[in-house]
């Protein structure tokens, strides 16, 4: 399917109960995203970055506002139609890696592919492997991996189902300097490679100046939205 | 699904021996049912083979008194081979042990029986003499060691000496368990007359057995003559009749210790619910992930569920396993309780009912904790704040809930035919656990409100440790506690039935009853006893008679009543009245006015009923009754209804004349006396027989051992039972503590860190678990208290006892259990280095 705009978010808001009444984390948040281009979203502790992120790839409703993936609107979907496109179009990155623990490095790039029910696509989860330096460590666990070799196996299992885009949430601020740069480094050339559009949050300005563009949010706003 | 199976496989290899662990809450719940199942299909098998051995003929006619020789007529007319059996009480002198003496039952044997199946004797030729017609005996196993007697050895029988020839082993139709009561000793019918024991007013039994040609129809013959049966006041028994009896036994003891089976099953699957609650805990990272690449909400908990399936599937089969094994042993628990062989197999039936069983109260259990990763937001992957979300409440759980009752309930109305027990049992169970886990929210609550701040750090960590979130108090208590309740109640039971026995011989009551006195003996013995310091301190004379016209029907009429609910017993014993002019010291009169005396020209005699004969004899005051007192018809009314005491060892009766009426028909006496030692007891026994063989004697020793004895096997199997639920109760505790231990593992390594010494984190695991252990054995003693002063109100209508002795072991033993469980179930978490553990957390 061809679409002009890879991700759309108009006027998206979410709020959310509290003690001390409706607490709204996004206010009529806009954008428009091609297909492959690279968006970094910045701003300040509590500002509302993983909040777009996690409503732009699915993870939750908001409270108004749409927000279309791949050209399909994901607002209305119940959460298992959610699951469906996030299998479909998405990859992920986290902060904190999110390995599965049970799972060797190898079976955590297949989930996403046994989720679809496709077998036999092992060769290709150990090429990506390869491709990310760990060619030779597929039969680890996570807990036998460190931080940077953690977050290499969670690039491939981001990239084993061809995904339209890629959402990275603070994918080096676990790492520590070096290994930030080479992942940093690693993220961009494999989705070069791979033609995915990327979002990333961050607070590392310099990582995010890697990026297309750049939205900056306060209090849940947009303040800026720039090309870089 | 593929994925799923394939995901849980994967996800379970951390966690593989964890899981192994959970489900050992389930095994000997599942144990427990599949060897009292396969048991059980074993004694119905073995019934079925061995159906003609347990009468040992085709028919057994009975009577409580003579033959008529219309009886007897009616009896030869209907054909077959033939044997006879007279039995009753009576005293066994042993000569060769310094003249000891025991009451036994007594039976003579005439003719072929058994006609089917053997009867076992060491050595074996012995049941041969005994047909002969030689003056030999053959007596229970028990006595032959108990009296030290060899084969060869005399014993005294009346005024008849009998060589002991062999020792009984078996006999068909009865089980070694009679002999608790009475020990049976066998002499040929031909030297029963000679001992002089058969004097008027004997309780006798006789006995015809007869072996027909295999066309017979004994089933259609007995249905044809059921009236006849009645009309000449005879009982009959048949092999099928012995088999449905029998059938219908096992079948309710089977569906008794299947229930106390399954309350073991129900709390391993609460143990197994509390341990998966943590698991999944643990595993909402991992759901989260799933979520975020794809994985749809059911597809996820689907993940889980199939472990949980697993975990339940591997726990029902290795309890089957074990349960096969238990079943084993269950032939020699239950030797000598059997009138019959039973071949042991595997009922595979049985097998998978007990697999099922596990299998579905396990797999809804599991599903409580496994609801809510449903609702595990994918958000919790970039946020874990959002783990919260998936407690909100969920109206699943409440299908579940109601699946768990209808799951109980068709168990229980499974294994007992009446839906009451049914809807008893989960009513009974939801109780137990109500209050269980009540009491132990409460305990809970107070420790937190009450407990001093000022206690040293300690004390204070352990209490903290029973309130604070995620505590396991509630599951921990409701595990030990059950197991207390149980095994403390029977015990507990068993004390004040004992103690209430042994009560009714405190201060001067009697406690040694003689009977079948005659006429002439009561002043022989009168005077005997007053020499031998025993001076008689109550006696009774006691007419024989019968129930001829109740209310002006005949008892023929009302037997044939089918609407009639007055049970047949009543009206075609034979009773055993007294007379007498005052209320006895056991008795109290609760309706109407006792009437002493016959006021001269009276025609109808006022006599006095006992008040549980009345009510199942449907008799109110003023009502009419006749009596064939030996021949001669008396007219009676209900003048006054009595409550007696029937528990103490004195004269007793249903039906008390006023003097007067009685005086001149042919009577004997029962006298009771009071012995301060065992000694004296069997010196008084000795010289009493040796003076007036006929007269039997019983003393309150013998119906203690025989109560005890009675009980002692009765609490062994039910016990056996319970400790199926005090393992599970165990084996729940150390899940839970395991469980706990990953919870708490990080708090423990940082108290190390921060300088807790080893001694420090022993000391606050021992205060936290024996708190437990005294709250869930206080607890569990205190219901258990309840209980059985319940079962003493209501079912034996006493008080109920409080055994200092038995609830401090009780408490002493739990405290210790939990103790060394716990300790046990926590060892390396203190020993270890905090990194060493750290890293070993998963």
């Amino acid at each position: 399917m061809s679409v002009q705009s890879m991700l759309k978010v108009e006027r998206l808001t979410k709020t959310y109960p509290s003690a001390g009444g409706a607490l709204t984390v996004l206010r009529e948040v806009s954008f428009d995203l091609e297909p492959g281009a690279s968006l970094a979203i910045v701003g300040p502790s509590g500002s509302g970055k993983t909040t777009l992120l996690g409503l732009c790839a699915g993870l939750d409703r908001p409270t108004s506002g749409q927000v279309a993936l791949a050209g399909e609107t994901i607002g209305d979907m119940d959460e298992d139609e959610r699951a469906r496109v996030r299998n479909d179009h998405v990859g992920f990155v986290f902060q904190n890696f999110q390995l599965i623990p049970t799972l060797t490095a190898l079976e955590n790039v297949l989930v996403p592919l046994e989720l679809r029910g496709e077998a036999g696509r092992e060769a290709e989860a150990q090429a990506l492997l390869t491709r990310v330096g760990l060619g030779a460590r597929s039969d680890h666990y996570p807990i036998q991996l460190s931080g940077g070799e953690q977050q290499r196996v969670a690039l491939a299992r981001a990239f084993i189902n061809t995904p339209k885009i890629l959402f990275c949430d603070e994918p080096t601020g676990n790492l520590d300097g070096d290994t930030a740069h080479a992942m940093t480094d690693l993220i961009f050339e494999v989705n070069r490679e791979r033609g995915a559009t990327l979002v990333l949050v961050t607070h590392d300005l310099e990582l995010a100046r890697k990026c297309q563009r750049i939205l900056r949010l306060r209090s849940g706003a947009v303040i800026s939205d720039e090309r870089t | 699904m593929r994925f799923i199976l394939k995901m849980a496989w994967r996800d379970s290899r951390a966690s593989r021996r964890r899981l192994a662990l959970f489900s050992l809450s389930i095994v000997l719940g599942v144990a427990a049912l599949v060897a009292i199942g396969s048991f059980s299909a074993n004694l119905q098998h073995a019934i079925e083979g061995q159906a003609k051995g347990l009468l040992g003929a085709d028919l057994a006619v009975q009577s409580r008194s003579a033959l008529t020789p219309e009886a007897k007529a009616f009896l030869e007319s209907l054909g077959g081979e033939r044997a006879n059996e007279v039995s009753f009480s009576s005293m066994v002198v042993f000569t060769g042990s310094g003249g000891q003496t025991r009451l036994i039952s007594l039976r003579a044997m005439e003719g072929g029986y058994p006609f089917y199946g053997e009867f076992l004797t060491d050595p074996k030729d012995a049941a041969g003499r005994l047909a002969r017609g030689e003056a030999v005996a053959v007596i229970e196993e028990t006595l032959m060691s108990q009296y030290q007697v060899k084969p060869g050895d005399s014993i005294k029988l009346g005024s008849s000496q009998f060589t002991v020839v062999g020792a009984l082993k078996t006999i068909p139709g009865e089980s070694a368990a009679v002999a608790l009561l009475s020990p049976r000793v066998f002499i040929p019918m031909s030297r029963l007359a000679e001992t002089g024991l058969l004097g008027p007013g004997s309780l006798v039994r006789y006995k015809t057995y007869f072996k027909f040609p295999p066309e017979r129809d004994v089933e259609a013959l007995v249905r044809d003559l059921r009236g006849r049966f009645r009309e000449l006041r005879l009982g009959f028994d048949t092999v099928e009749e012995r088999k449905r009896e029998l059938g219908q036994g096992i079948r309710n003891v089977y569906a008794f210790l299947s229930l106390v089976g399954f309350v073991a099953l129900f709390l391993g699957a609460i143990g197994v619910a509390s341990a998966i609650h943590v698991y999944v805990r643990q595993k909402i990272g991992t759901v989260a992930v799933l979520r975020c690449l794809g994985a749809s909400a059911w597809r996820s908990f689907a993940v889980y569920l199939v472990q949980g399936l697993g975990l339940g599937l591997f726990g029902a089969l290795l309890g089957a396993a074990v349960g096969v094994a238990v079943q084993l042993a269950l032939p020699s628990l239950v030797k000598g309780v059997l009138p019959f062989d039973v071949d042991f197999f595997v009922s595979w039936a049985a097998v998978a009912r007990g697999v099922g069983a596990g299998l579905v109260i396990c797999v809804l259990f599991t599903l409580l904790p496994l609801l809510p990763i449903r609702r595990v937001s994918p958000l919790v992957a970039i946020r874990s704040s959002f783990a919260e979300a998936a407690d909100r409440p969920d109206p699943l759980r409440w299908v579940v809930y109601a699946a768990i009752v209808v799951a109980v309930a068709a168990f229980a109305w499974w294994q007992t035919p009446r839906w009451q027990i049914g809807v008893g049992f989960v009513v009974a169970l939801g109780v137990s656990f109500g209050v269980l886990a009540g009491m132990a929210r409460a305990v809970a609550w107070m420790a937190r409100r009450f407990f001093p701040r000022r206690a040293p750090y300690v004390w204070r960590q352990g209490v903290a440790n029973l309130h604070r979130p995620n505590n396991r108090t509630v599951l921990l208590l409701l595990a030990l506690g059950l197991g207390t309740f149980l095994i403390v109640t029977l015990a507990l039971t068993r004390a004040t039935l004992l103690a209430q026995i042994q009560g009714t011989s405190d201060g001067n009551r009697p406690n040694l009853l003689f009977f079948d006195i005659q006429d002439d003996q009561i002043g022989p013995l009168r005077e005997l006893l007053a020499k031998e310091g025993a001076p008689i301190q109550a006696q009774a004379p006691i007419v024989t008679m019968r129930i001829s016209r109740l209310k002006g029907r005949t008892v023929e009429q009302v037997l044939k009543d089918e609407t009639s609910k007055i049970p047949s017993w009543t009206l075609r014993r034979e009773y055993r009245s007294t007379y007498r002019g005052t209320v006895a010291a056991t008795e109290k009169v609760v309706e109407g006015t006792f009437v002493g005396s016959l006021t001269p020209g009276t025609e109808v005699t006022p006599i006095s009923i006992e008040r549980e004969l009345a009510k199942d004899m449907q008799l109110a005051l003023g009502d009419t009754v006749e009596f064939d007192v030996q021949g001669v018809p008396m007219q009676t009314r209900v003048a006054s209804i009595r409550e007696v005491e029937w528990r103490r060892l004195e004269p007793n009766f249903f039906i008390v004349f006023p003097e007067g009426v009685l005086e001149s028909a042919p009577k004997f006496f029962v006298a009771a006396t009071r012995v301060a030692t065992p000694a004296d007891s069997a010196r008084v026994q000795q010289a009493v027989v040796g003076a007036i063989p006929n007269v039997s004697a019983i003393d309150l020793t013998l119906i203690l051992q025989t109560l005890d004895g009675i009980f002692s096997k009765v609490q062994f199997v039910v016990q056996f039972m319970a400790l199926f639920t005090v393992a599970t109760g165990v084996i729940v505790l150390a899940g839970a503590i395991l469980s706990g231990r990953y919870q708490r593992l990080r708090e423990t390594v940082l108290l190390r860190t921060l300088g807790a010494t080893r001694r420090q984190l022993l000391q606050i695991q021992m205060v936290e678990y024996a708190i437990l252990g005294v709250l869930a054995s206080v607890v569990g003693c205190g219901l258990a208290l309840a209980a059985s002063e319940a079962m003493a109100r209501f079912v034996f209508e006493t008080k109920g006892g409080f055994a200092p002795a038995i609830l401090a072991g009780a408490v002493i033993s739990v405290v210790s259990v939990t103790l060394v469980t716990g300790l046990l179930s926590n060892r390396g978490v203190a020993t270890h280095p905090p990194l060493e553990v750290l890293r070993q957390e998963t």
